[in-house]
């Protein structure tokens, strides 16, 4: 695997209706790290995993990717190296089968049949749904849905995966299930989120954006352990970070 | 109410009759598009007053739906759906053409009944072949036949995205319409008042969705070519598929099989 860089260059982009979303975000993700992207509702997470890989493109600033800029021309290069699994899996999954919706991406980059079979049972046997594979995507539970949707996205062999809202709408144990497998990734990790805990679990970086803006960029520990930071970007401490609420002593860490 | 809810797990029925695995399914989707185009052609070809004539050809259909073990039902409860269109076609045909060409048990028929009889069982193959085809082939298969037929690109993806997007429609309307008699409980139907809006934010919220579904199938590479993968080989089985109805279809064009089978059955008798 070659070494991947992403770099923001103070970047904006402000919707057609006149909506600023992003206001000068400006960092450099290196390979291998696994950050979470956090902020409130509207914080401009969203925006900014759509600029990464082109659905929208920036006002003003620039992206790379591994020193390519993202552009109109260089879309399907940074389309293959980038997996992004979307924040509704509804959105993601289309085809009639499981089997197809994740071959779905590798036949459009032309790749042989038993290429395209080969890839597509190694994803579906890492996130652990190779049973599902026959079954109509939207038959699929919550928890499932997100798994074939991350296979979908992992049978492309990005170099880096961005997830939007992992763990929304998830059972206990599927976050768990999901947690796991995310941990056990190597990729560079991007992950937008308001699950703290999976942060705090995770990654080993912490981005909070507000207003469009990064607001702190630091370790988890660090970033969402500070209260008044939190509170001031619409954010609260994490529970695992919280003191008990039984007896009221520290957690232990 | 679940009715559209329903409506979108019927919807998927003939999706997943297309996965079958039966005789019938594992042939190449060209051999199966060009039957079906051959039948309706043959189909449509016969006169107005050719009712007997018609008749063999209700083989096709009824050989297709037993060996691809497909269920009869479902099939012509959306066979149904189409008639009340040619219905309305033909109701008239038996008030303004009244002559008299046929008498059945001493009862008269006017060539308007005969032709509007004609006119349904028409409707009632194609639009069976039709069905059959999709449940026999699925979408995709089609649609990587029809780009095998040379039809332009952009007219099968028309199909194929129109095809998904009418379950991306129905699953909007059912978040809609689920959203709106919980919070109207004593209503029945919606309220004309708000039909404006209510189709306004539907087509807004599936225009939305459907611009993510693209975005998703873009960002895994999609350009316009629907891969399927099935890029079968077209076998001897296939050719002799094709060719053993196309030769059934012309038969049954060609000659009166249903006078040829009376005259043997009268003959004998005599």
């Amino acid at each position: 695997m070659s070494h991947h860089i992403i770099d923001f260059n103070e970047l904006y982009y402000t919707y057609p209706d006149g909506k600023p979303a992003v206001n000068g975000v400006s960092c450099r993700i290196r390979h291998g790290e696994s950050v979470g992207i956090v902020g409130a509702n509207g914080a401009g997470k969203s925006t900014l995993l759509m600029l990464l890989v082109g659905i929208l493109l920036p006002t003003k600033g620039e992206i790379r990717v591994s020193e390519i800029p993202v552009t109109k021309k260089t879309l399907p290069v940074i389309r293959q190296r980038i997996g992004l699994a979307f924040q509704n899996p509804d959105d993601q999954l289309f085809m009639t089968t499981v089997y197809d919706d994740v071959a779905f991406g590798p036949r459009n980059y032309r790749l042989t049949e038993p290429e395209v079979e080969k890839r597509v049972m190694r994803a579906l046997e890492t996130v652990g749904i190779e049973h599902l594979k026959d079954r109509a995507p939207y038959k699929l539970s919550g928890g499932e849905k997100r798994a074939a949707a991350i296979a979908a996205v992992l049978s492309m062999d990005p170099d880096i995966l961005v997830i939007d809202e992992p763990t929304a709408a998830l059972d206990p144990k599927s976050r768990r299930r999901l947690l796991n497998l995310l941990k056990g990734f190597t990729h560079t990790k991007l992950i937008a989120t308001h699950d703290l805990d999976l942060v705090l679990e995770i990654c080993d970086r912490t981005i909070v954006i507000k207003e469009g803006r990064i607001a702190s960029d630091n370790s988890p520990l660090k970033t969402l352990a500070d209260a008044a930071l939190m509170e001031q970007c619409g954010l609260e401490i994490p529970l695992t970070l919280q003191n008990c609420p039984v007896c009221g002593s520290p957690p232990r860490r | 109410m679940s009715n559209i809810t329903d409506s979108i797990y019927k919807m998927r029925f003939l999706d997943e009759t297309a996965d079958k695995r039966t005789p019938v399914h594992d042939l190449h989707p060209l051999s199966k598009l060009l039957v079906t185009i051959a039948y309706v052609t043959v189909v449509v070809s016969y006169g107005k007053y050719d009712v007997s004539k018609l008749l063999p050809l209700v083989f096709y259909p009824v050989v297709i739906l037993f060996s691809a073990e497909i269920p009869l039902l479902p099939l012509l409860k959306r066979t149904l759906a189409v008639m009340p269109l040619v219905i309305g076609i033909g109701v008239f045909n038996p008030v303004f053409d009244r002559e008299t060409i046929a008498v059945i048990f001493g009862l008269p028929i006017s060539g308007g009944w005969i032709s509007f009889i004609s006119l349904l069982l028409k409707c009632v193959l194609t639009v069976l072949s039709a069905l059959l085809l999709v449940a026999t082939t699925g979408m995709e298969r089609i649609s990587f036949a029809l780009r095998m037929l040379f039809v332009p690109r952009i007219f099968v993806m028309q199909l194929m995205l129109t095809y998904r997007f009418i379950s991306v429609l129905l699953e909007e309307a059912a978040n809609i319409w689920n959203s709106y008699t919980l919070r109207a409980p004593r209503q029945k139907g919606i309220s004309h008042q708000v039909w404006g809006p209510l189709l306004g934010q539907m087509l807004m919220r599936t225009y939305d969705r459907a611009q993510r579904v693209y975005q998703a199938m873009v960002l895994r590479g999609f350009n316009g070519e629907y891969n399927t993968g099935s890029a079968k080989q077209l076998l001897l089985k296939d050719f002799l598929y094709l060719a053993s109805w196309v030769a059934f279809f012309a038969a049954a064009r060609h000659y009166n099989i249903p006078l040829f089978i009376g005259s043997i059955l009268t003959g004998v008798g005599k």
